[in-house]
């Protein structure tokens, strides 16, 4: 316990105390300042978008693992992780060389607003790939098989059986995407060009804070981001609770 | 037949664009100026400090966050006391905490002027920020939950029958975790310790704002990446990158060998 305060706990108390050094006022102006207030609003949009994307791509990614069969699927299986074991700032170096301004295929959306989104896609794809797979693999197929035999068609299938059972840990997965989509810092560093009002999300915005020395400024911000990630994992850990009992 | 093989092409695809294709051109840019440009960029005094600045940020942060990983498992798991939830939701918070804010965190309590005990141990003569502790405190904290999250559900499947039968037969509390205990959840500890290696090993947000970035003195590997290429030295960035890759890759390789194990394990 002692170990865990002193590396995690107290560190986070000291930017919870420090945001309200100056009371209310003080935090109140700091976070809505154009800049900050600019990067929280960009930082919490890209996320939502991501999770959305996240939410249909990474459930049809976890299909396709478990219900199709084709050859190098193992392989593929394996890579899912490599946002995770890919440091940052390289997944940012990659995207850059792959859709940055020397792009071989000629697609530049380096410094756009669009990059923000593709870097968060980038490091966030492990999360609902990897909560969905699982259930997916313990589905019972006769459920299927007997809507079929019902006649339902194959949508209605997906509607009324797959889905329903597929949901909590498409929020789970989202859940954890979405926070760590709003504190994600390294793979936006080189692809972003973290253009303050343009592509400068909030952890950029603390980051430059930190740097120039407003350390008021960049604690305010932190505080907004931690109760931001803290309230998105609860009520996501809670829809995803509201989903599981629905279906039982 | 037509959606089972759009489905697979739209996952496949989209895998692709975003990972594969990227992941594979940075190899290409690496070498593009020959695979002796590549070697040089990578053994240059700045780039092996910076790899053994990484090295010590590893094997300082992994085998602490093992001992405490295991240790807070065994609490969260075995123990019964008041707060014991709060701990276990405590243990997440790293997850939750954007790594800029941990870096601001650490300066915040150990930075010499703005820290609550930096001056202190400014006064003993040690810095902590801009300096190698802080950056090992950064990286402890980002790689903290890894090992406590994998080891519960192994110790909550392998219940305590054979803890207490090894008890019954007079064996000590240290000689019952060494012999009974540790050996059961072993896999699950190696799968923790992977992820935590892996983290430590890539972490560049809290690094960052702790390090001062001076370079050959504070910079790890992934903040040389930054620096070259800030530096419009591409072939170094692309280089250093190439080798942080490769390590990734070894970590994937790593998990595939241990999850199957750690998932027997768990049933057993």
């Amino acid at each position: 316990m002692s170990y865990l305060s002193i590396v995690a706990l107290i560190p986070l108390a000291a930017v919870v105390f420090k945001a309200f050094d100056g009371g209310w006022d003080t935090f109140w102006n700091s976070i809505s300042s154009p800049q900050a207030w600019y990067s929280l609003r960009l930082t919490l949009i890209a996320s939502l978008i991501v999770v959305l994307i996240n939410a249909l791509a990474g459930t049809v990614i976890a299909w396709v693992l478990v219900r199709d069969e084709f050859r190098g699927k193992g392989i593929v299986n394996s890579l899912i992780d490599l946002p995770f074991a890919l440091p940052t700032i390289v997944a940012s170096l990659t995207l850059l060389a792959f859709y940055g301004p020397d792009s071989p295929v000629g697609i530049n959306i380096a410094f756009t607003k669009v990059s923000v989104v593709v870097a968060l896609l980038f490091v966030t794809l492990p999360f609902v790939v990897r909560a969905v797979q699982p259930v997916l693999l313990e589905l019972d197929r006769e459920m299927e098989q007997a809507a079929e035999s019902l006649g339902a068609s194959r949508f209605t299938v997906f509607r009324r059986i797959i889905l329903p059972n597929l949901l909590p840990a498409i929020l789970a997965g989202g859940g954890v995407a979405f926070a760590r989509a709003v504190g994600e810092f390294g793979s936006l560093v080189l692809i972003t060009g973290m253009i303050p009002f343009d592509t400068q999300a909030a952890s950029v915005f603390i980051f430059s804070q930190v740097e120039s020395d407003n350390i008021v400024g960049a604690a305010a911000v932190s505080v907004v981001l931690l109760v931001a990630s803290l309230v998105i994992l609860l009520l996501f850990g809670w829809l995803s609770k509201k989903a599981l009992r629905h279906d039982q | 037949m037509i959606s089972k093989y759009g489905l697979r092409i739209v996952a496949l695809g989209y895998l692709a664009l975003l990972l594969g294709i990227p992941v594979a051109l940075i190899f290409i840019n690496a070498f593009q100026d020959g695979i002796g440009a590549a070697w040089d960029a990578v053994t240059t005094p700045e780039a092996q400090h910076a790899f053994y600045l990484t090295f010590v940020m590893v094997i300082v942060a992994v085998p602490l966050n093992t001992i405490f990983g295991v240790l807070c498992a065994l609490a969260i798991v075995r123990q019964r006391f008041r707060g014991r939830w709060l701990l276990n939701a405590l243990v997440d918070l790293p997850f939750a905490v954007s790594p800029v804010v941990v870096g601001l965190a650490l300066i915040l309590v150990y930075g010499r002027r703005d820290g609550w005990v930096g001056q202190w141990f400014a006064d003993q003569g040690i810095q902590i920020i801009f300096s190698t502790p802080g950056m090992i405190l950064a990286t402890m904290f980002v790689s903290l939950p890894f090992v406590v999250r994998e080891v519960i559900p192994v110790l909550r499947e392998i219940g305590t029958e054979q803890e207490q039968a090894a008890a019954t037969l007079g064996a000590g509390g240290l000689q019952t975790f060494f012999r009974v205990t540790l050996p059961a959840i072993r896999w699950g500890v190696a799968y923790g310790v992977v992820l935590t290696t892996a983290r430590a090993l890539g972490e560049f947000g809290a690094v960052s704002v702790v390090s001062g970035k001076l370079s050959g003195q504070t910079e790890t590997a992934t903040l040389y990446v930054e620096n070259r290429y800030q530096r419009f030295d591409e072939t170094g960035a692309y280089a250093a990158s190439v080798v942080l890759a490769l390590l990734a890759l070894v970590t994937l390789l790593a998990m595939n060998v241990i999850k199957p194990k750690e998932a027997k394990e768990a049933k057993a």
